[in-house]
């Protein structure tokens, strides 16, 4: 049985989880077995919802100490579920919470482990897993010679898939370790997208002169539906908040759509940005290194040239 | 207080990534060698400011690698640290390096263990959390603050929707990345200081791989790029409605 945990962020499922779900249940499909969700916590979402996701059967743990994550807490909890219902792999979604969880899990179960997958393993001989690495610039296959397997995928690599199951829910009953982290204090970000999640995404780079000037960005960002982010630089210099530093040493992302504006397109920038599906560059300079790496390029003043991509942006949804 | 900060070896952020004798191998040739970001600029420096308030505190560094790896281990001494281990062994699974690592930490009763969030070659981000399963201690992961009040730190970390701040008693295992702290440059008297600080070299003990790399690939190149007439957005804005069916 493929064992797929369902993360959670205030109560509510995220996207990553329902890909990873979507994942699970084409590899279970793959090794003839069946895809179940495990979730903790007291989620709003309608947990039935998950067999339109792949789900065949949901195990919840509904207690509220475990909406907020607590490594050592989660990963036995993980670990004894997987064990008790026989799991063979247990997959996680490569976002905040499964990176922190899934290796601690992975060793509790003596499960070998790749993370950040991107594609379903070769199972014809063997359990050969594809990820990312070198921080995207290429992928290794790696084999996984344990009989249980724990993996994560990269988020935005595999995509929703629609099924029509009718997953039963079952509650399961575990005793719950001692808290071994008190939280005191949670500061959110409203109102934007995050940036992990995002199909569309708006990028800024030091060409944009100052923070006071990223109001154009925002309005195509606006225009666009888009989350926003930028360049080490820029982060460095707080112009912007450093969650939106993309690159080999910020966060690694994989849009459908990355538009890149004033930003050169350093190695360290296209390390974590190289796997969006269709890139546009925007940048005064022919010769920056970026264009090597676009779909689309535009060689112009970015102050000319963002308004009127916003101003055609618009002109296009209104038609619609 | 007793830290051990664990430093990886990788190669540097501009390195050409090409492959050999049947893409198996990472080539190696011409490639510079760093100590893995994360791990310098936010973990070890860090622990260096914690040593820096507090004078009695011991910070001790430990890598798994070849006797290549001393190099990057050194020049980890000389931003700070008082002493390093190595562990002899070149193995590329997460989970030996963990068990490795978790067998230093138990000889040196840690109270405080410090990796970066991922190292930049393999990106797997397993160690802190495989850790916290072999020794049994609390994780907190992608932390960007970190205060200790006697026994208990106050570390924040990234969730999914904004920041959380929490207490944890140590021992302690945190998995670092940017706002930690602010990357530094070694100065002479560190680089001179490290020469004669202790390199211990130990054995690894036996485990089992759980896993083994058979191949790397590149991602296929870019097709080439499609420049657009500046004056003409609407034309971009229909190229990716209608050709890359992205918006
Ligand atoms: C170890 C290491 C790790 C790193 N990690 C990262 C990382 O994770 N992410 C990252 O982004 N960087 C990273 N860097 C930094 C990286 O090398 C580059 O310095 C950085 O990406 C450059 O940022 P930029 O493109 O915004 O600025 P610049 O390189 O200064 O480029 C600005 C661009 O804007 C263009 N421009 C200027 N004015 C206009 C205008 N009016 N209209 C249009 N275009 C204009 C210019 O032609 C230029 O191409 C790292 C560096 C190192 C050494």
């Amino acid at each position: 049985m493929v064992l797929v945990y369902i993360d959670q962020a205030d109560q509510q499922i995220k996207k990553a989880s329902l890909e990873a779900l979507s994942y699970g249940a084409a590899l279970a499909k793959q090794l003839g077995c069946q895809a179940e969700a495990l979730v903790f916590g007291t989620i709003k979402d309608n947990l039935a919802d998950l067999g339109k996701n792949g789900a065949q059967k949901v195990h919840q743990l509904k207690n509220e100490t475990l909406n907020s994550l607590d490594v050592k807490v989660h990963s036995s909890l993980i670990a004894n579920a997987a064990k008790n219902l026989n799991a063979t792999v247990v997959v996680f979604a490569h976002n905040i919470n499964g990176r922190a969880i899934a290796p601690a899990v992975a060793v509790k179960l003596n499960a070998g482990i790749v993370t950040g997958t991107c594609s379903l393993p070769n199972t014809e001989n063997g359990f050969a897993v594809k990820k990312t690495v070198f921080s995207g610039k290429a992928f290794a296959n790696i084999n996984i010679e344990t009989p249980i397997k724990v993996i994560s995928i990269n988020q935005n690599s595999f995509g929703l898939v629609a099924y029509n199951n009718a997953a039963s829910i079952e509650e399961i009953n575990l005793p719950i370790p001692p808290a071994s982290i008190k939280i005191i204090k949670v500061e959110k970000i409203e109102g934007e997208i995050p940036l992990t999640e995002a199909n569309l995404v708006v990028s800024g780079g030091r060409g944009l002169k100052g923070p006071e000037n990223w109001g154009m960005l925002l309005d195509l960002a606006k225009a666009l539906g888009a989350a926003t982010a930028c360049s080490r630089p820029v982060s460095d210099a707080d112009w912007r908040p450093h969650h939106e530093h993309v690159g080999q040493t910020g966060i690694q992302i994989a849009p459908n759509l990355y538009i890149a504006i004033g930003i050169s397109g350093a190695i360290q920038h296209l390390a974590g940005v190289n796997r969006s599906k269709t890139i546009v560059v925007i940048n005064k300079d022919p010769e920056a290194p970026f264009f090597k790496a676009a779909d689309y390029g535009v060689v112009g003043d970015a102050f000319e040239i963002v308004p009127k991509l916003t101003a055609a942006v618009l002109k296009a949804k209104a038609a619609n | 207080m007793k830290i051990l900060v664990c430093i990886s070896k990788t190669p540097d952020t501009t390195a050409k990534i090409a492959f050999i004798e049947g893409n198996t191998k990472f080539d190696e040739s011409g490639v510079q060698w760093i100590i893995n970001p994360y791990d310098e600029w936010y973990a070890l420096v860090r622990a260096i400011e914690l040593k820096e308030k507090d004078p009695a505190t011991i910070i001790h560094l430990v890598t798994v690698g070849g006797v290549d790896a001393e190099l990057i281990i050194r020049k980890a001494l000389a931003l700070g640290g008082d002493e390093a281990i190595r562990i002899d062994s070149t193995s590329n699974d997460s989970f030996t390096i963990a068990h490795q690592i978790a067998e230093v930490a138990k000889e040196g009763a840690y109270d405080l263990i410090l990796t970066g969030k991922e190292t930049i070659d393999y990106n797997s981000a397993c160690i802190g959390s495989m850790l916290s399963a072999l020794l049994d201690f609390p994780f907190v992961s992608l932390a960007d603050h970190f205060e200790l009040n006697g026994n208990t730190a106050t570390v924040k970390r990234e969730i999914e929707s904004g920041e959380e701040t929490c207490e944890v008693n140590l021992p302690l295992i945190v998995s670092c990345q940017k706002g930690m702290a602010e990357q530094r440059i070694p100065n002479m008297r560190g680089i001179m200081a490290a020469r004669t600080k202790p390199l211990k070299v130990v054995a690894p003990m036996a485990t089992l791989a759980t896993t083994s790399i058979s191949q790397f690939d590149l991602p296929p190149a870019k097709s080439g790029v499609k420049l657009i007439d500046p004056e003409n957005m609407d034309a971009l804005v229909k190229l990716l409605k209608e050709e890359a069916k992205v918006i």
